[in-house]
């Protein structure tokens, strides 16, 4: 029925929380059937932009379709075709697993019959069906988020929203919950996803956006925004603090790009795309100019490099900027 | 799936105001079913619950028991156990606002406002399920004073009138509960709503007749509306009254009427308010 381009858009999304702009023109365009993802410190209005699309709050200004609905006028119509999981697996603890997903079976107007045949169905899915007559209470981390996920699905729905499904679990749990999303893309649904990690976002989403203070400032495929980072670290850390000259010497050897230095850490690092080659040829490097080094290795970008990279400063949770151009009474 | 993802014609509209209703009821049932499912599977929290009144029968009854006077006479016990029926009426809210507490640090408030349900059944059902969990209460708390040697000698239709304030008093409640678990950050903070409680169900007429308090206090207790539901609650399972013989003593039956009314008056707007507020 839907005639929409996108599952989900947004135009100029404006939202104020006292002197803080939430979200300050957030322009998004979610093409259909894919998992993209939204990747900002805290504070950068992620989970704003998320309640606003899955109709928990209303916008100052602006305006966003989600499966080609307005959600600020046709709220019900959308929460129909939607599932949300948010920061906490919102789910009942007393309840057991199928009672939870009967309930808001029941509460997505499904009728008992259906509620249950559904519930059965998702347990399957999501592989708690033996845990399933279980109290949550009893449930990992993993499992609930597990059953948080299906109870998002209970509709099927065309968009799915999560806001940081990993925080909070182990290795195990995060593998789980994304080898779910996964499948339910598989499956022709359309994930919007929140997180921190871009290592999360590049093994899941087929497209980046990045917000920063209420706005989306960069918005790509993993591979051009790694392209733009540098792709992989190498990192020196070195004893002494004398030595970093000759530290960005040795690294700039292998990098194409000029290293940055962290002084407070005695930190160098710099991004290199043959790995292997650029830790040996530095490592040899360091010690023939007897350098002393606390820590050498190579790691994955991180978040704070995509923002060094964008925005010339640290991913930090810094307040979103205040409004300057009225006092706010609201 | 294709069954359910298929939108049919009927989803486009915006469902016609007697379905909305019946709509509401019907998920308000789900609400509340989840809220009896709670206290299937933990019996336990009943005890719980029950356990500051009954030690408070026990604590009143026979450790200060023998040391206190009913104004005009009667057995203090007799006297008591009205107010201890009071008393968790008015301790309720609390678990009300915990309750709503929970399932808004949860999500869950998020998770029902995000589905297609009828939003007023997370209010209503929390409303319902706590009647009901009250109603329990009370039965439990009867069958204590029963042993303790209460008795109601209002005969069966007073002495369900009687019942009838006392949940009346607790659904005026539900409304503050309901407006304080919006509002309150955390579980913890829920937890010293306690220090609120307290002297909202202590300085009334539960446990000691306002006349005998110092005059000020006194005149706080009388007004109390937790007072004006245990007297008249005396009054109609013909237990010692003792009332001073000032207005508001004398017109207690009026008043455990009025006051549930007038709270509720006030505080379910503003708990459906703070409520649409959410979404701001």
């Amino acid at each position: 029925m839907t005639t929409s381009r996108y599952a989900v858009l947004a135009e100029g999304l404006r939202k104020r929380y006292g002197e803080t702009r939430a979200l300050d023109g957030f322009d998004l365009a979610v093409p259909h059937g894919m998992v993209y993802g939204l990747l900002g410190p805290n504070g950068a209005g992620k989970t704003t932009a998320v309640r606003i699309l899955s109709t928990l709050v209303r916008p100052d200004g602006g305006r966003a379709e989600v499966a080609g609905y307005d959600v600020a006028r046709q709220p019900r119509i959308v929460r129909r075709r939607i599932g949300l999981a948010g920061q906490h697996a919102a789910v009942d603890e007393i309840l057991t697993g199928r009672q939870n997903l009967k309930m808001f079976g029941r509460l997505f107007h499904l009728g008992a019959k259906r509620a249950a045949r559904r519930a059965d169905e998702l347990l399957e899915q999501f592989d708690l069906a033996e845990a399933a007559d279980k109290g949550v209470k009893e449930y990992s981390g993993g499992m609930r988020r597990r059953l948080d996920l299906a109870a998002s699905m209970l509709l099927a729905p065309q968009v799915l929203f999560m806001d940081e499904p990993t925080t909070g679990l182990d290795p195990r749990g995060r593998n789980e919950v994304w080898e779910a999303i996964r499948s339910l893309v598989a499956g022709g649904t359309t994930v919007l996803l929140t997180t921190q990690y871009l290592d999360e976002a590049d093994q899941l989403a087929g497209r980046i956006a990045v917000m920063d203070a209420g706005r989306v400032i960069a918005d790509d495929s993993p591979a051009a925004l790694k392209d733009t980072i540098g792709g992989d670290q190498i990192e020196v850390i070195v004893q002494d603090a004398a030595d970093i000259p000759g530290a960005r010497k040795a690294i700039a050897r292998v990098s194409a790009v000029e290293p940055t230095a962290d002084d407070e850490n005695r930190r160098v690092h710099a991004p290199v795309t043959d790995r292997v080659a650029a830790l040996t040829e530095v490592a040899r490097t360091l010690q023939d100019g007897g350098i002393a080094v606390e820590d050498i290795g190579l790691r994955r970008p991180t978040l704070d490099d995509v923002f060094l990279r964008l925005t010339g400063a640290r991913a930090e949770a810094r307040p979103n900027r205040p409004d300057t151009k009225e006092t706010a009474t609201a | 799936m294709s069954a359910l993802t298929t939108p049919s014609a009927s989803d486009l509209l915006e469902p016609d105001r007697e379905r909305r209703l019946y709509w509401a009821m019907a998920d308000c049932w789900t609400v509340v079913r989840r809220g009896l499912t709670h206290l299937i599977r933990q019996p336990a929290n009943i005890a719980w619950q029950l356990g500051f009144p009954i030690v408070s029968v026990l604590l009143f009854g026979y450790v200060f028991g023998s040391a206190m006077t009913v104004p005009g006479g009667g057995d203090y016990r007799e006297f008591l156990m009205p107010g201890m029926f009071g008393m968790t009426m008015a301790f309720g809210f609390m678990n009300t606002a915990y309750l709503v507490v929970l399932d808004g640090t949860k999500g869950v408030i998020d998770r029902f406002r995000s589905m297609p349900m009828a939003p007023s059944a997370v209010v209503t059902g929390r409303g319902v399920s706590d009647l009901i969990g009250a109603t329990l209460d009370l039965a439990v708390l009867a069958a204590a004073a029963l042993v303790v040697g209460w008795r109601s000698d209002g005969g069966p239709v007073a002495t369900a009138a009687a019942f009838g304030l006392l949940l009346l008093l607790r659904f005026a409640l539900i409304w503050i509960g309901v407006l304080v678990g919006l509002m309150v950050p955390n579980e913890e903070a829920a937890g010293n709503l306690f220090a609120v409680a307290f002297p909202f169900a202590m300085i009334s007429s539960a446990f000691v007749a306002p006349s005998l308090m110092p005059g000020w206090l006194g005149t706080i207790a009388a007004w109390n509306p937790v007072s004006s539901t245990v007297t008249a609650t005396r009054e109609l399972f013909g237990n010692p009254v003792a009332t001073g013989g000032t207005w508001i003593e004398g017109h207690a039956m009026l008043m455990a009427v009025v006051w549930p009314l007038v709270i509720t008056a006030v505080f379910l707007p503003l708990a459906v308010r703070r409520f649409q507020r959410l979404s701001r």
